[in-house]
Order: C-alpha cells, then sequence, then structure tokens
C-alpha cells in the first residue's frame, strides 16, 4: 500500500555549523511551520547519485512558528543524503514532509532517562525540553566521542543545569549503563538515540536488569555499524551474478541497482522485509540493524540487506529468486 | 490531450478471473458485479455460459430483469433482443435492426468447475493462462466450497492467505496453533508467480487436521502457499506422522489437502472470495464433504471479521499507511506482480473500454494528426 505523505515547498531560511562535522538547518515551510510533539521527525526530498529520494531527520527543540530545525551530520561515507544536505545554501528551495513520529515520549511517567549518542542528540533535545516544561523527574546523558562533537552542549547546559551528565569519551570514558539503569525507579522509562553499538549496550544492560522491554524506547537513523563501511562483494550464486558493494551505498541499494528484485519497507534496519539468506562470508557481518536478536545476528544465517555489510571481503547470499 | 486510464483501479483486466461457480450459471440470469462492470450471466441451451453487460443498449434498462428467449436475453422495457454475441436480433415497431445495437459481451471459460472471464482486451483472452486448479474436478480428489462477498478490496484477502502466521491468532479452535506463528518460513518468487513455504516438524495437530488424519500422535505439518497472479492461491496443507518423510516427499503416513482461493474483484472496496477445499482421502464419501465445506466456511468467516474491519479503518484513515513486518514478504511480493501487471496495462495502447469515448471527441485512432509543414 503507498504511503499517502504530504508534501509542501519550503525554503532554507538559514545553515549554521554547530559542532565538528554538524550543521544546523532552519527550514521555512511556504505554510508556516506545523507544529509537533516530542521524538518527530520530517522527510526531506535529496538528489542522490543524480536521483531523488528522501532521508528522515529528527526535529531539533521545540516547535516554533516558522521553521522547522534539523541538524544533519556529514558522514565520511554518506549514503548521498548528508552530503546533499550540506551542499545547501541559505535561499535553497525544499520539499518536506510533515511532521511524524514513531518516537512518541510519554507522558506522566514517574522517571526518565534520556541518551544520546552523537547526533541521537536531535530527538532527545526536544524531549527534555518538554519534560522540563511539564516538572517531570528527569535526566540527560549525552555521550559522543569528545565534546567539540557535541552540538547543542551549550544551550542544553543552560536549560538544564546539572540534569544534564556530558560523557565526552576521550576524557570521561564510556558511560557505566548498569549502574545508571540500576538507579532508576522500578517503572522508570528510558528513550535512547545513538550509534548502534551504544544502543544494543543499553539493550543488554536494560535485559540483564530485568526491567521492561517496553519501557526502553529508542529510534534507529540506521547510518551507524561496529565497524566503518567498507566496500564488499557480493555474490548471488543461483543467479549467477557478482558485483562489488560500494562504500557509500546499501547493500540494498545496489542490489536494486543491479536490476535484483528487492522488497523493503522501512529501509532502517527495523522491519525485516529486506532479508536475505547468508550462504558464507569470509570477513565479519556488521549488522547494524534492530530487527534481528543477538542470537540471530551471531548465527550468521540471515542479514537485512537496508543496513547491515560485510566488512570488506566477499559475502555470498541468496535472494527470494527462484 | 488527458489520461484515458482508469483513475487508481488496484485490479488488472488482462487477466481471468473466477465470475461464479458452475452451478450458479443456468437457464436463469444472474446479475453480478466483477471488476466494476455490471454484469448478467446464463447459459444458451447448448449450456454454454454467457456474460452481457447489464444494460440495455437502447436506455440501459438491466437485462438481468428481462428474460430468456432461447439462446437470447429480452430486455424487460421494449423488447429488444439479443444474443449471446451481444447483438440485437430483434426490436419492436421496425423491419430492420439498427446495426449499432450491441451489448458487450465477455469470453467465458468453464474449467475446474468455475467459469472465469476476461475483462480486458478479448484479443489476449488465452484460456491457457488460467490458473491449474485441477484439484477442484479430478478423479484422484474430493472437493466443494462456497463463495463468500467481502466488503474489502480483494488485496486484502491476498495478504491474508499468503500469510498464514494470523491462524494462531485468528483460527483459534480449528487449524491455528503456537507452530505456525513461532517456525519460520520461506518466500521466493519466480515469473510464474510467488510462493510461501512452511513446515512445522513434530507438533500437535491442529483440530481441523487431526479429525482429517484420523490418528493420535506427534505430525510433521506443511503449508505451501502458491500465489499466479493476479488473485488465485493454491494451499498445499496436510499433515503426516512425525518423522515418516514428508518433508522428503513421503506423504504415504498423513493426507493432503488443497485449499483453491480465487479472489474477483467485485468493486475497489469489495470482492468475490471462491474458495474450495480439496482432499485425497475417503473419496466420494459425500458427509465428509459437506462436513469439511461447512468447517472451512466457519474458518473464512472469522477472516471476514477481520478483512471488513480493515476496509472500514482504511477508509476512515485516508492518510494512514500500512507498515509491513517480515511475515509480510508473501504477500509484498504477490502485490508487486499485481502492480507489476497494472504498469504493463498502462503502458499498453488505450483499453478497448474508453474507444467510443475517444470516437465521441471527434480523435479517430486510424489517423494520427498531421505533422505540421514547414514553410
Amino acid at each position: 500500500m503507498t504511503s499517502i505523505d504530504e508534501w509542501s515547498f519550503a525554503r532554507l531560511r538559514s545553515v549554521k555549523d554547530v559542532a565538528r562535522d554538524i550543521r544546523l538547518f532552519e527550514i521555512a515551510p511556504d505554510e508556516g511551520a506545523i507544529s509537533y510533539e516530542p521524538g518527530s521527525h520530517i522527510d526531506v526530498s535529496v538528489i542522490v547519485g543524480g536521483d531523488q529520494d528522501k532521508r528522515s531527520y529528527s526535529l531539533v527543540g521545540e516547535p516554533t512558528a516558522e521553521v522547522l530545525s534539523i541538524a544533519v551530520k556529514r558522514l565520511p561515507n554518506s549514503r548521498g543524503g548528508s552530503e546533499y544536505m550540506w551542499s545547501l545554501k541559505r535561499g535553497a528551495r525544499l520539499t518536506v514532509s510533515r511532521p511524524k513520529n514513531h518516537f512518541e515520549l510519554s507522558v506522566g511517567n514517574g522517571e526518565y532517562l534520556l541518551v544520546a549518542g552523537g547526533i541521537g542528540i536531535t530527538p532527545i533535545y526536544g524531549m527534555a525540553l518538554s519534560l522540563q516544561r511539564r516538572r517531570s523527574k528527569f535526566r540527560v546523558i549525552y555521550a559522543a566521542q569528545s565534546l567539540p562533537d557535541m552540538a547543542f552542549a551549550d544551550d542544553l547546559r543552560e536549560a538544564l543545569g546539572n540534569r544534564l551528565e556530558l560523557y565526552p569519551e576521550d576524557s570521561r570514558g564510556r558511560v557505566d549503563f548498569a549502574t545508571q539503569i540500576r538507579g532508576l525507579a522500578t517503572d522508570a522509562e528510558i528513550y535512547v538515540c545513538g550509534p548502534v553499538g551504544m544502543l544494543e549496550a543499553v539493550k543488554r544492560c536494560w535485559r540483564d536488569e530485568g526491567r521492561p522491554q517496553e519501557k526502553l524506547r529508542f529510534e534507529t537513523f540506521g547510518s551507524t555499524g561496529h565497524y566503518p563501511s567498507e566496500e564488499f562483494v557480493v555474490s548471488i550464486p543461483h543467479l549467477g551474478r557478482e558485483f562489488l558493494v560500494p562504500r557509500n551505498r546499501s547493500l540494498l541499494e545496489t542490489l536494486e541497482a543491479q536490476g535484483i528484485e528487492m522488497i523493503s519497507n522501512c529501509r532502517r534496519g527495523e522491519c525485516g522485509v529486506c532479508v536475505v539468506n547468508v550462504l558464507g562470508a569470509d570477513s565479519e557481518i556488521d549488522h547494524r540493524d534492530v530487527f534481528f536478536s543477538d542470537a540471530q545476528k551471531a548465527d550468521k544465517r540471515k542479514m537485512c540487506t537496508c543496513v547491515s555489510r560485510a566488512v570488506g571481503g566477499r559475502l555470498a547470499i541468496e535472494t527470494a529468486d527462484r | 490531450m488527458t489520461s484515458l486510464t482508469e483513475h487508481n483501479r488496484t485490479f488488472p483486466l488482462n487477466a481471468w478471473y473466477v465470475a461464479a461457480w458452475d452451478h450458479e450459471v443456468g437457464r436463469s440470469l444472474l446479475a453480478r458485479t466483477i471488476g466494476g462492470k455490471r454484469l448478467v450471466l446464463y447459459r444458451r441451451q447448448d449450456d454454454k455460459p454467457v456474460a452481457l453487460e447489464d444494460a440495455c443498449w437502447h436506455r440501459l434498462a438491466p437485462l438481468s430483469l428481462g428474460r430468456i428467449d432461447g439462446d437470447a436475453v429480452v430486455c424487460p422495457y421494449h423488447g429488444l433482443k439479443f444474443n449471446s454475441v451481444g447483438r440485437c436480433i430483434y426490436m419492436p415497431s421496425q423491419d430492420t435492426i439498427n446495426p449499432a445495437a450491441t451489448v458487450r459481451t465477455y469470453p467465458l471459460v468453464q474449467r475446474h468447475r468455475y467459469i472465469w472471464i476476461w475483462l480486458g482486451d478479448p484479443a489476449q483472452a488465452d484460456p491457457d493462462k488460467i490458473p491449474d486448479l485441477h484439484w477442484n474436478d479430478h478423479p484422484d480428489w474430493t472437493a466443494d466450497g462456497e463463495t463468500l462477498a467481502l466488503a474489502c478490496n480483494y488485496r486484502l484477502v491476498i495478504d491474508n492467505l499468503m500469510d498464514l502466521t494470523h491462524e494462531t491468532f485468528i483460527h483459534t479452535t480449528s487449524i491455528g496453533n503456537q507452530a505456525v506463528a513461532e517456525t519460520p518460513f520461506e518466500t521466493t518468487h519466480d515469473d510464474a508467480g510467488v510462493t510461501v513455504t512452511r513446515w512445522m516438524l513434530d507438533i500437535e495437530s491442529p483440530p481441523f487436521l487431526k479429525r482429517q488424519y484420523g490418528r493420535e500422535g506427534n505430525v510433521d505439518r506443511w503449508q505451501i502457499i502458491r500465489f499466479t497472479p493476479p488473485s488465485t492461491i493454491v494451499i498445499d496443507v496436510g499433515v503426516a506422522k512425525a518423522g515418516s518423510g514428508a518433508p522428503k516427499g513421503d506423504r504415504s503416513e498423513g493426507f493432503t489437502g488443497y485449499v483453491i482461493n480465487s479472489i474477483t474483484p467485485e468493486t475497489e472496496n469489495s470482492c468475490h472470495y471462491f474458495w474450495s477445499y480439496a482432499r485425497n482421502f475417503a473419496r466420494g464419501d459425500q458427509r465428509w464433504t459437506t462436513e469439511l465445506r461447512r468447517g472451512l466456511d466457519r474458518v473464512f468467516k472469522e477472516d471476514q471479521v477481520v478483512l471488513e474491519a480493515q476496509e472500514r479503518e482504511m477508509k476512515a484513515r485516508p492518510e494512514k499507511r500500512f507498515y509491513e513486518l517480515n511475515i509480510d514478504a508473501g504477500s509484498m511480493w504477490a502485490r508487486k506482480s499485481i502492480d507489476q501487471m497494472l504498469q504493463a496495462e498502462a503502458a499498453s495502447r488505450t483499453p478497448p473500454d474508453v474507444v467510443s469515448r475517444i470516437e465521441g471527441t471527434g480523435f479517430s485512432r486510424r489517423t494520427p494528426p498531421k505533422a505540421k509543414q514547414a514553410t
């Protein structure tokens, strides 16, 4: 069933670099900015490799009447989205969707822990302000490689005071999630957005502490992995096909570009529709999805083609064609 | 020039659809809407089935309100008679017959106990393209079924049959148990269609299958779903004694049933769901046939509740879309192949339906507009 997106025209009101490799875009829709709930995102129409595509970006901060703000990290192996966004200048025309929300913040819970890793601060920022406004009991843990990588750190410090804990890894090391979680009230909720490694660490600690799964909320951008992206060879023996997957294209995109019929839905590692059977790999498989369990990932028999990759080397897969 | 393709049609026209069961069409007039077309069906004296547009050429009175005369249909209003190829053979108060007086007729083929209809370009109506449902009418099998009128788009039924995980949750007292929802499955596709295969080994047999199996003890159970576009699905089902070799092809210690399904769009929001169940045991035993038919009727009515509710909710929320899970792979491939049929139709030349509209606007298909002369 096709989605019914309401797209509207907009103009880029301003661009501003807010951290190392992170740029803030203020987008002014022609008909004014629609209000939205914390955790929301918009889709932006982008041009990648000459073709039209779309990318989702979390809305930063609280709603305003005129602009929708997003922050985009420039990735070294960008699949083209951040590259396109960073090429835009003030005044550029954009087509954006209305705000949507897959990462809703509950109302009235006893205690909240918000965890942001790197660019994952983008949906967390608005959540923190909202909880502050509602006088809820909450804390924010904001982790990144180092302080210059942390966008909005100053604004958040000013707004939240000591409810904000900064964890630049180079000076403070990694967050001890087990301890952080242990100290929470029994009905506490945790909201996480960040790189897949951090998300998996939080999920494991949450589970090990016996916390209910539905109280852990997360949003995945599907853009990072346990390893940097490398090009690798994929072979499909039953079709007699073999080709290179470039480091800046996903396995799914490459299969589609090569004329191999695929089905997909979320295209960010959540739904499990684009799964293929793995026949063999001479290197590691970087599972970047949230669909498979830890055990299934260790099994190495299936993978999500939209986000997961082989770490170089040669990967043999089987698709649904017969 | 405005687009002449029908807006947002979800079913291809150039395909065979089941119009009726063999027994539904006879020497009386049956009015039925198929693919948005309002039709009348009947049989000639030589038993050949006929489908005509259910509207008189003259003033659109439904022919289905008239009567049969020999091999022709008589309009209830002014008595115009149309033969089985839709040509007028009588009109009142004149000696001659207006040669333009015709009603559209549609190719019909009776096969596998169904009457199949081709709604699109009659020149493409190749009977070899009728799906193979031979189990419905074969000495090695005994089969019977019903028609279910559903208030939902036909593709919702396809979704339902391509993913049988729902058996665990909807059909809890008959064909579902935990095993179905928990067992992995394999989805493949080829030029002819889509296949979804599930083997559940060494499990307890659900009631509907256990009765047919007729024995105690664990079983190996299979479901092999085969989709043929646009809307026919055959499911090879059964159980055999656990470990007796069914996955390798030895079904001797069990039974096989075929659930036969062909869904015909009525409108965009309703469909005729023709189904049948064929079995290879107790052949010819009418008691089994009736009990199985009634049992499955109850099962499909459990689906009806959910499918019609989905349709209502979709209508109430036009801004909403479906999300897909891994279990939906079969239905996604099926819908993809339907979309490919629709795209092929859109790309091809004008469908026959709209020819009269073009000629009404003065644009002739035979003579393209003259290129402007360079001076």
